[in-house]
């Protein structure tokens, strides 16, 4: 299965991408199960992903959490509490 | 329905006139400006990040919402991303309606949704420092209180 993976802010910084592609084995059914593949990545995939409370999960563009369901083709983002306005 | 991010600045009078109608008897005007002087030493800039597609998508969302609630003749939503200096225009939501009180709780309702839904990031540069913006508890209240 591929997914799409996208960081923003410091996520994007730490982790030293905005956007990749990965390739995961099965058993990989929601968000919870893709993030240790992700952290096994680099150190700083490993500082990025450390506290997944703080974490927001987008899958498809719409929110999301780490127990929404992920399929070939999407796209997961990952981002820190929204700063806009 | 109209909902922009844009690198530009905009207009208020001109999107203020844009939304006067026969049906509209009041529009509420929220301006979002960068302050150069928080708690401590002084912002020079900052700059402005966003999730493309997504924010659009989330801000379309926000206003449909504040819609079944009040009854709105016209609402628009302004974001600006990029490096913004102090002074500058950051947001603008414009909300019309037949009265006033609609105005006022929508244009209200949109700012408190668009702070904690809608995907943007600050982050604040100090001369040649630069650091992301932390999320702020008192947003989630101020969002929480309209499920009350």
């Amino acid at each position: 299965m591929t997914l799409t993976i996208r960081y923003f802010a410091w996520m994007r910084e730490h982790t030293g991408t905005d956007l990749e592609t990965m390739t995961l084995p099965d058993g990989v059914a929601c968000v919870a199960d893709l993030v240790p593949h992700l952290v096994a990545m680099s150190d700083g995939h490993a500082l990025a992903l450390k506290n997944m409370q703080v974490v927001r999960v987008a899958v498809n563009r719409a929110y999301g959490d780490l127990d929404t369901p992920v399929a070939a083709g999407d796209e997961v983002a990952f981002f820190p509490p929204v700063t806009g306005g | 329905m109209a909902v922009r991010v844009q690198t530009e600045d905009f207009d208020v009078g001109a999107e203020s006139r844009a939304l006067q109608a026969e049906t509209v008897g009041g529009i509420a005007l929220f301006v979002g400006t960068v302050r150069g002087l928080s708690s401590d030493d002084g912002v020079t800039a900052l700059v402005l990040e966003h999730f493309p597609g997504m924010t659009e998508s989330e801000l379309e969302r926000i206003e449909a919402e504040a819609r079944t609630r009040w009854p709105l003749e016209e609402v628009t939503i302004i974001h600006r991303v990029g490096r913004l200096l102090p002074a500058d225009q950051i947001v603008l939501v414009a909300t019309a309606s037949a009265h006033r009180q609609a105005a006022f709780d929508a244009a209200q309702f949109i700012m408190d949704f668009l702070k904690t839904d809608a995907p943007f990031w600050k982050a604040e540069e100090r001369g040649g420092d630069r650091h992301w913006v932390e999320a702020r508890d008192s947003d989630n209240a101020a969002r929480g209180r309209w499920s009350e």
